[in-house]
C-alpha cells in the first residue's frame, strides 16, 4: 500500500474512533489542552502492524471501539505493599472510590484529583497537562498517549514541595467484565523535594494510562509498579518525565501475565547531572501473554547518567518484546548511557523480540547496550542438582537470580522485597 | 574537466609526472578522483519500458531474459522508495540519467584482453588492477613478499555499463570454474542463469533491487562445480566513469556442493559535482559443504568536504545456504559513498550452516551510511556471527542496522553481534539500530554495541611517543577496526588500512 494511503487510513480510524468519545467536561484551559491533544490524535491517526514501533505489538484490541471483556480474576492474595505504610488513593475501574482512599492530606504535598483540577480556573496543572506527552512525539509518534490525554476521565495531580513522608499508592482495582479505562495523572516534584510513588493492581478490562512527572532541580521521584495478574487485561501506558538539574528518577514495573501490556516511558533529561533509571521485570505464562516495554532516553544535557535493565521470563508461548532507544543530542556531552534487555525463554514456545537502539550526536560519551536471549544456562542448573536441589526448585532459584539484576534497581529495601516475593510467588504457581 | 578539483602545483623543472602524482596520493584526497576521457555510447536519458528493451538488446540476451526485465519494471513502477534508513538526499531523479553507458570501443566485442582499447587498460592500471594476468595485484605494498603460489587474482573489469575483460578465463575453464561477465552468462549459460537469477534476491524484492533488475547492464558471474577448490581469487573491480549516469550491476555467484571460493570487489568514481547512482545486486548461492568469501572495497568517490557529489549507494547483497554445513562471509570495508545503503544478509537455510560479517564502515565529512546485515536463522545448529565497526567524523551519520532472527525451527543455534562505534569530532553522529527475534529456546543470541570516542589516554601514550595527532588516531582507528581488517584478505587488508587512515585525514583538531 502506498505510503500516503497508510496515514490516510491511520487518521481515519483515529477520527472514527474519536466519533464514539466525548472530551470530558472542564474549565477552559483543561479543554484547551484535551482539545489539542485530540488534534495530535486525528494527526498521527492511530498505529497498525504496519508502523515501525507497532511491527510487534497488534494494536487492534486497544483500537477497538469497545474494550475485549476481561473476566475479573481473583488473585487470592492480600494487595501487594500492604505491610507499607502508605497514602492510598483507590480507583474501582476508573472511579474515584472515597471510602476506600485515605484523606488526600500529607505534609509537603499537594493532592487533588484530576476531574477536580480540570474544573478550577486557575491550577498549577494546567503548565503541566498534555505539556510532556505532547514534547514525548518529537522522535516517535505515540497516538495512544494523545488519545489518553484528550479522553482522560480521571487521575490524580500532585505537586510535592517537601519530602513525602509516605509513598502515594495509586491502587486499581478492577470490577466489571467490560470495563474501560482511561486515566491521567500528573506529579510535579519542586525543587529539591521527594515523592515515591506506588501504582497497583490490573485496572479494568483495558486501562489506559497516563503519567507526566516534571522533576525539578534536585529533586527525587521514585516509581513502583505492579500490573496486575488478570489474565485477560489489555493495558497501554504512557509515562512521560522531564528532568532538570541534578535530578533524580526511578521507575520499575513489575508485570506478570494479562493478555496484552505495552508500557512506554519517554524520558527527557533536560538539566546537567541528572540520573534516569528506568526497569522492569515481566513473566508471562501462556500464549496470550503479550508484553511490550517501549524506552525512549533523550539526552539533552551534559553529565546525565541513564539506564534501563530490563528482564522478561516467558514461556508457553509468551511472548515479550523491548524497543529502548538512547538518544544523545549533539552537545550532550559526558553521557553516561546503559541498557541492558534480557530475556529467558522457559520453553521452546516462548519468544523474545528486540531493538535496543543507540542515537549519538555526542562525541564524548560512553554509551553500550546489550541484548540476550536463551533457556537456563544448563552448567548452573547442573551444579544445583548436583548439590542435591530438585529441578523445579532450581530452576526457579535461577529465574530468580535472573531477574534480580532489575530488582536492584530499587532504592528502597521494603518495596524491593515485597516485589520479590510475587515474584516467588508467580513462579512457584507456574513452574512446572 | 580537470581530473582534480585541488589546483596543480607548480612542478619544477625535470620532475617527471610520476613523482607528482605520487606526491598526490600522499596528500590524501580521493585519490581515484580523475576521470578517462573515451568516446561513450549512451542509452537515451530516462526510464522507460524501450530503454530496459534497449539494455536487453545491447546485451544480445535471449527473449526470456527481456520478458523478466520487463516485468521488474513493471514492478518497479508500482514501488515507492524506502524511507527509514536513517540518511537523507536530495530526490532522485530517476528520469534525469542515463542508464546505459558504454565505451564506443566496446561496440564490438573485443575478442581477448589484447584487444581491448589502450585507455580502458590504462585506467585499471591506474587504479592499480592491471588487466594482464599477472601474479600479483601491482600496487599492493608488501605483496612482493607473500608467496606467489596460489597468490593470482582473476579480474573481471566492469566499466559503466559493460564489462571490458576477464582475466585468467581459461585458467579457470580448466579447473571447471565459469568466471565472466553476467551478459556472456546468459548468452552462454542459459540453464544456470534462468535457474538462479532472482532466487536469492527475488524481483520485487526492494525498491533498489527491483529497479537492478530491470536496468542491469552487467556484472560478474561465477560457477564453481562441485568439489572445486577455485584456484585463485576471483575479483571484480567497478568503476564508475561517466557522467550523470548510474552503474547497475549484478553479480551472481554460485558454489555448488562442496567448493570454494574467495571474491573480491573493488570500486571508484571520478570526482564530481553532482551525485550519481549506483544500485547493484549481489546474489550469491550456496549448496551443501559448500563456502563462498566475499570482501569489498567500497571506495566510491564520497563528495568533497562539502557534501558536493559522490556516489548514491544503494546495494542489496545477499547470501543462501542452501545446503546444511554451507558457510558463507562477508567483509566489507565501506570508506565511499555519499550515500550508503546496504545490508550484505546470509539465509542460513541448511542445518549447520554459517554466516559471518564483518564490517568496517568509516564515514568523514558529509558522508552518510546506512549499513549493517540480516543473519536469518531457518536451520537447526546454524550460526552466525556479527562484528561491525562504524567510526564517524566530520559531519558524517554511520548507521548500523541489523537484523537477527532465530526461526522456531532454527533450533540450537547461536548468534553472536557485536557493534561498535567510534565517534571523532563533536558534530558526527553514530547510530545502532539492532532487530532481535528469537522464537526457540535453545538458540541463544548476544549482542552487544558501544558507542566511544577516541580514547584520551591511548591518545597521550601515542602522541608522546612522538606521532603526530593524525597519526595517532589512524593508529587506533585501526587498532579499534583490526577484528574485520585481520578477516580481509591480504590484498585488500592493506588497501583498507591506508584507506582508513585516508578516509579520518583532516578529521582531527
Amino acid at each position: 500500500m502506498a505510503r500516503a494511503d497508510l496515514i490516510a487510513r491511520r487518521q481515519e480510524a483515529a477520527a472514527t474512533r474519536a466519533e464514539t468519545m466525548t472530551l470530558p467536561e472542564g474549565a477552559a484551559w483543561a479543554t484547551e489542552a484535551r482539545e489539542a491533544a485530540r488534534a495530535r490524535l486525528l494527526k498521527m491517526g492511530l498505529p497498525t502492524r504496519r508502523d515501525e514501533y507497532w511491527k510487534w505489538t497488534n494494536p487492534e484490541s486497544l483500537i477497538a471501539a469497545e474494550a475485549p471483556t476481561a473476566a475479573v480474576f481473583d488473585a487470592d492474595e492480600a494487595p501487594i505493599f500492604d505491610e507499607i505504610d502508605r497514602l492510598r488513593i483507590v480507583f474501582t475501574d476508573g472511579v474515584f472510590d472515597a471510602e476506600a482512599s485515605d484523606p488526600l492530606e500529607m505534609a509537603g504535598i499537594e493532592i487533588a484529583r484530576l476531574s477536580d483540577a480540570a474544573r478550577a480556573d486557575i491550577h498549577w496543572a494546567r503548565d503541566l497537562y498534555g505539556t510532556l506527552e505532547a514534547r514525548g512525539h518529537a522522535s516517535v509518534e505515540r497516538p495512544f498517549a494523545a488519545f489518553n490525554t484528550a479522553y482522560a476521565t480521571d487521575g490524580v495531580v500532585i505537586r510535592v514541595t517537601g519530602t513525602a513522608a509516605r509513598p502515594v499508592n495509586l491502587v486499581y482495582r478492577h470490577a466489571s467484565d467490560g470495563s474501560d479505562v482511561i486515566l491521567h495523572h500528573l506529579v510535579k516534584v519542586e525543587e529539591g523535594a521527594e515523592l515515591t510513588l506506588l501504582e497497583t493492581g490490573p485496572a479494568a478490562a483495558r486501562f489506559s494510562g497516563g503519567l507526566e512527572v516534571e522533576v525539578a532541580d534536585g529533586a527525587t521521584f521514585r516509581h513502583v509498579r505492579t500490573q496486575g495478574r488478570d489474565h485477560e487485561r489489555r493495558e497501554v501506558t504512557g509515562v512521560f518525565a522531564r528532568l532538570g538539574t541534578e535530578s533524580t528518577f526511578q521507575s520499575f514495573t513489575l508485570t506478570a501475565n494479562g493478555k496484552l501490556t505495552r508500557n512506554e516511558v519517554v524520558i527527557e533529561l533536560t538539566g546537567d547531572d541528572a540520573v534516569a533509571h528506568v526497569a522492569g521485570a515481566a513473566l508471562g505464562d501462556g500464549k496470550d501473554f503479550h508484553h511490550d516495554d517501549t524506552v525512549f532516553i533523550t539526552h539533552d544535557a551534559v553529565n546525565c547518567e541513564s539506564r534501563q535493565v530490563f528482564k522478561k521470563v516467558l514461556r508457553n508461548g509468551a511472548t515479550g518484546i523491548f524497543q529502548g532507544k538512547i538518544l544523545v543530542k549533539q552537545g550532550a556531552q559526558k553521557t553516561d548511557g546503559y541498557q541492558i534487555s534480557q530475556s529467558l525463554l522457559l520453553d521452546d514456545d516462548a519468544q523474545f523480540l528486540a531493538k535496543p537502539e543507540l542515537e549519538i550526536y555526542a562525541d564524548d560519551v560512553a554509551c553500550s547496550h546489550g541484548s540476550t536471549s536463551g533457556a537456563i544456562d544448563e552448567d548452573a542448573l547442573f551444579y544445583l542438582r548436583s548439590r542435591g536441589v530438585p529441578h523445579r526448585e532450581a530452576t526457579n532459584l535461577l529465574t530468580l537470580a535472573f531477574v534480580a539484576e532489575a530488582l536492584e534497581e530499587i532504592d528502597d529495601e521494603a518495596l524491593a522485597e515485597a516485589l520479590r516475593d510475587r515474584l516467588a510467588g508467580w513462579l512457584e504457581r507456574h513452574s512446572s | 574537466m580537470t581530473a582534480y578539483d585541488t589546483p596543480t602545483p607548480e612542478v619544477k623543472e625535470g620532475v617527471d609526472e610520476d613523482t607528482v602524482e605520487a606526491v598526490r596520493k600522499l596528500s590524501g584526497t580521493y585519490k581515484y578522483g580523475w576521470d578517462t576521457e573515451i568516446e561513450m555510447d549512451y542509452a537515451p536519458k530516462g526510464l522507460s519500458e524501450d530503454i530496459v528493451r534497449l539494455i536487453s538488446e545491447k546485451n544480445e540476451e535471449p527473449e526470456w531474459m527481456t520478458d523478466w526485465r520487463l516485468k521488474a519494471f513493471q514492478r518497479w513502477q508500482q514501488m515507492e522508495e524506502p524511507e527509514w534508513a536513517m540518511i537523507e538526499y536530495p530526490q532522485i531523479d530517476f528520469q534525469n540519467q542515463y542508464y546505459y553507458a558504454r565505451p564506443k570501443s566496446m561496440e564490438v566485442k573485443p575478442k581477448s584482453l589484447d584487444e581491448v582499447d589502450p585507455k580502458l587498460l590504462a585506467t585499471y592500471e591506474k587504479l592499480g588492477i592491471p588487466l594482464k594476468e599477472q601474479m600479483i595485484l601491482a600496487g599492493v605494498e608488501g605483496a612482493e613478499d607473500a608467496p606467489s603460489e596460489g597468490r593470482k587474482v582473476a579480474v573481471d573489469a566492469v566499466f559503466d555499463s559493460v564489462s571490458v575483460g576477464t582475466t585468467f578465463q581459461a585458467e579457470l575453464k580448466k579447473a571447471g570454474v565459469i568466471f565472466c561477465s553476467i551478459s556472456e552468462a546468459i548468452r552462454e549459460h542459459p540453464e544456470l542463469v534462468k535457474k538462479y537469477l532472482g532466487s536469492v534476491v527475488p524481483v520485487s524484492d526492494n525498491f533498489y533491487a527491483t529497479l537492478n533488475s530491470a536496468v542491469f547492464s552487467d556484472g560478474s558471474f561465477v560457477y564453481v562445480p562441485p568439489g572445486v577448490r577455485c584456484p585463485m581469487e576471483l575479483s571484480t573491480y567497478f568503476r564508475i566513469n561517466a557522467e550523470n549516469t548510474g552503474q547497475f550491476e549484478r553479480t551472481l555467484i554460485i558454489a555448488d556442493k562442496g567448493s570454494y571460493v574467495s571474491y573480491l570487489e573493488g570500486c571508484t568514481a571520478p570526482q564530481r559535482d553532482t551525485a550519481q547512482l549506483h544500485a547493484a545486486v549481489v546474489e550469491i548461492v550456496i549448496e551443501e559443504d559448500a563456502e563462498v568469501k566475499y570482501s569489498t572495497v567500497q571506495n566510491w568517490f564520497p563528495g568533497d568536504e562539502d557534501g558536493k557529489g559522490g556516489i548514491y549507494n544503494f546495494v542489496t547483497k545477499r547470501a543462501d545456504c542452501r545446503g546444511d554445513r554451507a558457510k558463507v562471509m562477508w567483509t566489507q570495508v565501506e570508506t565511499g559513498s555519499a550515500v550508503t545503503w546496504k545490508y550484505p544478509s546470509c539465509l542460513l537455510r541448511g542445518d549447520d550452516s554459517q554466516g559471518e560479517f564483518y564490517s568496517i564502515a568509516i564515514t568523514n565529512n558529509h558522508q552518510q551510511a546506512d549499513t549493517g546485515t540480516k543473519m536469518t536463522h531457518l536451520g537447526k545448529r546454524t550460526k552466525s556471527r556479527i562484528v561491525s565497526k562504524g567510526i564517524s567524523a566530520g559531519k558524517a551519520q554511520n548507521t548500523y542496522r541489523g537484523l537477527v532472527s532465530m526461526h522456531p525451527k532454527a533450533t540450537d543455534s547461536r548468534n553472536y553481534t557485536q557493534c561498535d562505534s567510534l565517534l571523532i569530532g563533536d558534530q558526527c553522529g553514530a547510530h545502532t539500530v539492532p532487530y532481535i527475534e528469537v522464537k526457540n529456546n535453545s538458540s541463544r543470541v548476544e549482542h552487544e554495541a558501544t558507542t566511544s570516542k577516541v580514547d584520551d589516554d591511548q591518545m597521550f601514550y601515542c602522541r608522546q611517543r612522538g606521532m603526530d595527532e593524525e597519526e595517532a588516531v589512524a593508529l587506533i582507528v585501526n587498532g579499534f577496526a583490526k577484528e574485520v581488517l585481520q578477516a580481509l584478505p591480504m590484498e585488500f587488508a592493506m588497501e583498507a588500512q591506508q584507506l582508513v587512515a585516508i578516509s579520518l585525514e583532516g578529521s582531527v583538531g
